[in-house]
């Protein structure tokens, strides 16, 4: 029988904080920059402009279809290539940079669906008020419809918000030290690769379980 | 930039052999594919299981189904892969032995990445399937055991077959959410399509040309797939629903 080893977690947590932190911060940089660039994709979508719509359906559609870790590998191996050609500096370690961008483009194709479900849920009654009010089409969308949509959206907004705190995980085929990249590392390093992963495994099911289990007493709260 | 793009280098013979790097992205793209078929396999049938078993009387499996899902849905998939792959074949005696010493390194990866996937998607395919049967109304049920069926008669015979049918839309897309899942076997070694075009753009210091390729041939995986779950749906449909059959 396998007899497991614990030993090197206690010494290890300063090292698993910092890199939950990172994870953390991932999270917040995609969910935050993913849902403004997303609320723009929804109405650009949903606007009479063929041009605006057509390119946001082409962009929800291709980063839809391509699995998160080509778009991470896209990222981790061309930003540095473009970045060379224009600045011309190779040495620059960008892959925190590259795993912001990356994922809030990424996530930025899940809001804009999430958020266009929701403008079209906000009745019509309310965008002719808006205009009868003597407001242009852009400040009904900013004033009267995006807050609704928003509110009734959060609880399906925040589940993705869980969903991503688990994909950035990935962040491992860049070679970034993130809550999971360090327990792996750490477990490596000290030969207890099962403990660390067993470890991991158990503190993303008690967060994501606590948070969702929230999300949904809030879900029951709304309806 | 977009002047460099030089697509000839498709047909150069591939590092290590057997053929161009063309074919060797469309091995790349045939492990995907077997992986994604044997993992929904798995997927269809765990999933079903639990779903049913969500519906079922009584406290005692719904819970143990509801239990599954948790544990499913909240551990990331690559700490789930890591799992199937690095931990339990350590900690497991008989299960361990047969993995380590039976096994090939590829098919190690194979059969992880595939216990991986199928009962990851095993959860998301429970959740369609209990909600399917739930969207049938307790009348069948009640029917069905007046006319002296028992429960598992009930639903092999009258739940599911109707079920199935109003889910496939949903199923489709978890099955897309499958094939795209594949991609992270890769950090277990296992030399898929995404794998593939990373290693195609070291070998050729192509990226550009390698990167779009593949991008190409997941969103044509995903344009095959909607069109045959299309024709699927179309001859399964329900008469008597909206849109169902005259």
């Amino acid at each position: 029988m396998y007899s497991f080893d614990w030993s090197s977690i206690p010494g290890a947590i300063p090292y698993l904080w910092e890199g939950m932190l990172r994870t953390l911060q991932i999270t917040a940089v995609a969910v935050i920059a993913g849902m403004i660039i997303g609320t723009i994709l929804a109405v650009c979508r949903l606007s009479k402009n063929a041009v605006l719509s057509t390119f946001a359906a082409f962009y929800v559609t291709c980063f839809r279809s391509v699995p998160l870790v080509m778009v991470l590998l896209w990222f981790y191996l061309l930003v540095p290539d473009l970045i060379k050609r224009v600045i011309g500096n190779p040495n620059l370690d960008i892959r925190l940079l590259s795993a912001f961008v990356a994922f809030s483009l990424f996530e930025a194709s899940y809001y804009a669906e999430i958020m266009r479900a929701g403008i079209q849920s906000v009745s019509k009654g309310q965008v002719s008020a808006g205009l009868a009010l003597g407001m242009t089409g852009g400040t009904t969308m900013r004033l009267i419809v995006l807050p609704q949509a928003f509110r009734r959206m959060t609880p399906l907004l925040l589940t993705q918000a869980i969903i991503l705190f688990q994909d950035t995980s990935l962040v491992y085929v860049m070679g970034l030290a993130d809550f999971f990249g360090v327990a792996y590392n750490t477990g490596n390093r000290d030969g207890t690769l099962v403990e660390l992963i067993l470890f991991a495994g158990a503190v993303y099911l008690a967060i994501c379980f606590i948070a969702s289990t929230l999300v949904r007493k809030m879900q029951k709260k709304m309806a | 930039m977009v002047a460099d793009l030089d697509f000839r280098v498709f047909m150069q013979p591939a590092v290590g052999g057997g053929g161009t790097y063309l074919s060797y992205l469309l091995f790349g793209l045939g492990w995907t594919l077997l992986l994604s078929i044997t993992s929904w396999i798995l997927a269809f049938a765990v999933g079903s299981f639990i779903g049913v078993s969500r519906t079922l009387p009584g406290k005692v499996m719904p819970r143990l189904g509801a239990l599954y899902v948790e544990i499913f849905r909240n551990i990331p998939l690559l700490v789930q892969l890591f799992i199937w792959y690095f931990v339990l074949p350590e900690i497991t005696p008989f299960f361990g032995t047969w993995f380590k010493q039976s096994l090939s390194p590829e098919l190690q990866q194979f059969v992880s990445a595939t216990l991986c996937l199928g009962f990851f998607t095993a959860a998301r395919v429970s959740e369609q399937v209990r909600s399917g049967i739930r969207s049938l109304g307790k009348g069948q049920y009640g029917a069905g055991l007046a006319l002296g069926f028992n429960t598992a008669q009930v639903y092999a015979l009258i739940l599911l077959p109707v079920a199935y049918r109003i889910i496939i839309p949903t199923l489709t897309s978890e099955f897309l959410n499958l094939i795209k899942n594949t991609a992270v076997a890769s950090t277990i070694g296992l030399v898929e399509l995404a794998q593939r075009s990373k290693n195609m753009g070291e070998y050729t210091s192509r990226l550009y040309e390698s990167f779009i390729a593949v991008t190409i041939l997941y969103a044509i995986v995903n344009l095959v797939v909607m069109l045959i779950s299309r024709n699927v749906e179309k001859a399964t449909r329900l008469p008597g629903l909206i849109g169902g059959k005259k």
